[in-house]
């Protein structure tokens, strides 16, 4: 039933510039992928390249069996992929229940909503306690949560993140990654982007250093004290 | 000028409300497409001028008056979408400038083609013609029209409001309209959005086409033009991101060349055009986001 995303060869260009090359790895359902790196190494681009919305120039990108180069985003999402983006880009304007109600857009069995939002609203209380508030109102790690719970809400596949504990107060850290571990233990492939390289590495099943578009190194999580390797990695 | 010129009479102040409800729509159809697609259609009174050519036809051929109504939303709603799949959708991924460009080449064919057809001179929508008859109500004379095309209005906005507060597709417009690229990756159907929108646009075209013909019968290939100027000035005025702003803003102008278009003396009414767009220049001095816009929403990190 759960997919697989295999990225193979990956090659994405903006513009004149190269922004990966070559990049192949693969998330099975029920793993955490993370990918780390320096700013501009290409995790981002990779992420952007997976959900449609970079131009992916070589190489290919697949969900099952299904190839998602060159679909749409709205395709790729609908074929079970959900990326909570950068930035988190939380709609402030509407209300937190309708920010979820989005995410459902997403969403491939016509099953009750009750059920799946329950299920989200169990891992993160605070979105079901806010849910009539305006998006906006909320905090930053409230918002973080809410931007994944609304990603979950269409029951994907593969779980895309690109930053999620960027900006956001320790504590809070503590409880995105906690969630990104139970969303793991549900059976979702996850493919982490983080800065936070040493806690990724420690979480990950397994965690992909880029630098400069390709990939120079992958860790497990028994290296994640080995700091000497990454910032190695980092800077090759 | 003083103000006694501005001899304001009961009449003149309902025709005024009148024609800002018409103004109102023709705002909402125009933002509506703004919305989605970042664009200002410049050829939105050139729908209305095709759905007011119908409406003529129609009677011209005798037809029944709710005959004469289908085939002007007929027309309308295909030019719309034609609209959409032979020029929107193409041109999407271009500059806004070029969109840009794009509906004021359509505005002037869709003319040129009117023109083509049907001769500068124009033809005469008479079947509606009735609703200008006037109802006394406590000694004010106010013509039918001007309570038809207020309750028109209002319910119009109403729908609108509830489709877009209530259902699924009205949520998927307004974050399409929020953030575009953000909703398209939590699964909103693009193209279905921006075709939803151009269709309740027309529709509003369409309406507006209707109301129009009564208060002025003559349908000639520039019908609607002069209105649409105003109106996108109007928009601006009230604020363009958000549709109540401009509504408001669609309601404000109409409301005011009304007003004043009853109050100048009729040699100096030519002069109207002037006074309205100094007036926006003026708000737009003041509140450069328009008047009727939210002060910026608190961002938090």
């Amino acid at each position: 039933m759960s997919e697989s995303l295999v990225v193979e060869g990956l090659e994405v260009r903006h513009g004149g510039v190269q922004a990966v090359r070559g990049l192949s790895f693969e998330v099975r359902p029920g793993e955490i992928v993370g990918l780390i790196g320096a700013n501009g190494a290409g995790k981002s681009s990779t992420l952007h390249a997976i959900m449609g919305v970079a131009p992916v120039t070589g190489g290919d990108i697949r969900l099952g069996k299904l190839s998602l180069r060159g679909r749409r985003p709205e395709e790729i999402a609908r074929a079970g992929v959900a990326l909570v983006p950068e930035g988190r880009r939380i709609f402030a304007e509407l209300t937190v229940e309708e920010n979820l109600k989005l995410g459902l857009a997403a969403r491939r069995s016509r099953g009750a909503e009750a059920g799946v939002l329950s299920r989200v609203y169990d891992l993160f209380p605070i979105v079901e306690e806010f849910r009539r508030r305006h998006a906006g109102a909320l905090s930053g790690g409230q918002q973080q949560q809410l931007a994944i719970a609304r990603a979950l809400v269409a029951e994907p596949d593969v779980l895309l993140l690109d930053e999620p504990s960027l900006g956001l107060a320790p504590t809070v850290v503590d409880v995105v990654f906690e969630a990104l571990a139970t969303i793991r233990s549900s059976g979702l492939a996850v493919l982490l982007v983080e800065q936070r390289a040493q806690r990724t590495v420690a979480l990950a099943d397994r965690s992909h250093v880029l630098a400069n578009g390709e990939l120079r190194l992958t860790l497990g999580p028994e290296n994640a004290n080995d700091t000497a390797a990454m910032v190695e990695a980092y800077f090759s | 000028m003083t103000l006694a010129v501005l001899n304001i009479d009961w009449q003149t102040l309902t025709d005024a409300v009148a024609l800002g409800a018409i103004y109102a729509l023709m705002a909402v159809g125009i933002g509506l497409v703004f919305g989605v697609l970042r664009l200002v259609n410049f050829a939105y009174g050139q729908l209305v001028m095709a759905g007011a050519f119908a409406l003529a036809l129609a009677s011209q051929w005798g037809w029944p008056v709710w005959a004469g109504i289908v085939l002007c939303f007929a027309v309308v709603l295909v030019l719309s979408l034609a609209m959409d799949r032979l020029v929107f959708r193409p041109l999407r991924s271009h500059s806004p400038a070029v969109m840009l460009v794009a509906t004021f080449a359509v505005a002037f064919l869709l003319q040129s083609v009117a023109v083509l057809w049907f001769g500068s001179l124009g033809k005469i929508a008479t079947s509606l013609a009735y609703l200008n008859r006037p109802v006394t109500i406590s000694n004010v004379d106010i013509r039918k029209i001007t309570i038809v095309a207020v309750i028109v209005a209002l319910a119009c906005l109403l729908a609108l409001t509830a489709l877009l507060e209530r259902t699924t597709i009205g949520l998927h417009m307004r974050a399409a309209s929020m953030d575009f690229q953000t909703a398209r990756i939590l699964g909103v159907r693009a193209n279905r959005v921006i075709a939803v929108a151009v269709l309740l646009s027309g529709a509003l075209a369409a309406v507006v086409a209707v109301m129009l013909t009564v208060q002025t019968p003559l349908v000639t290939p520039d019908f609607a033009l002069r209105d649409t100027i105003i109106v996108l000035a109007g928009v601006v005025l009230g604020g363009m991101n958000r549709p109540v702003s401009a509504t408001l803003g669609g309601f404000a102008i109409g409301f005011a060349s009304g007003l004043l278009g009853g109050a100048l003396p009729t040699d100096k009414s030519q002069y109207l055009p002037s006074f309205l767009f100094a007036a926006v220049i003026l708000v737009l001095l003041v509140r450069p986001r328009g008047l009727f816009a939210r002060k910026g929403a608190v961002e938090r990190v």
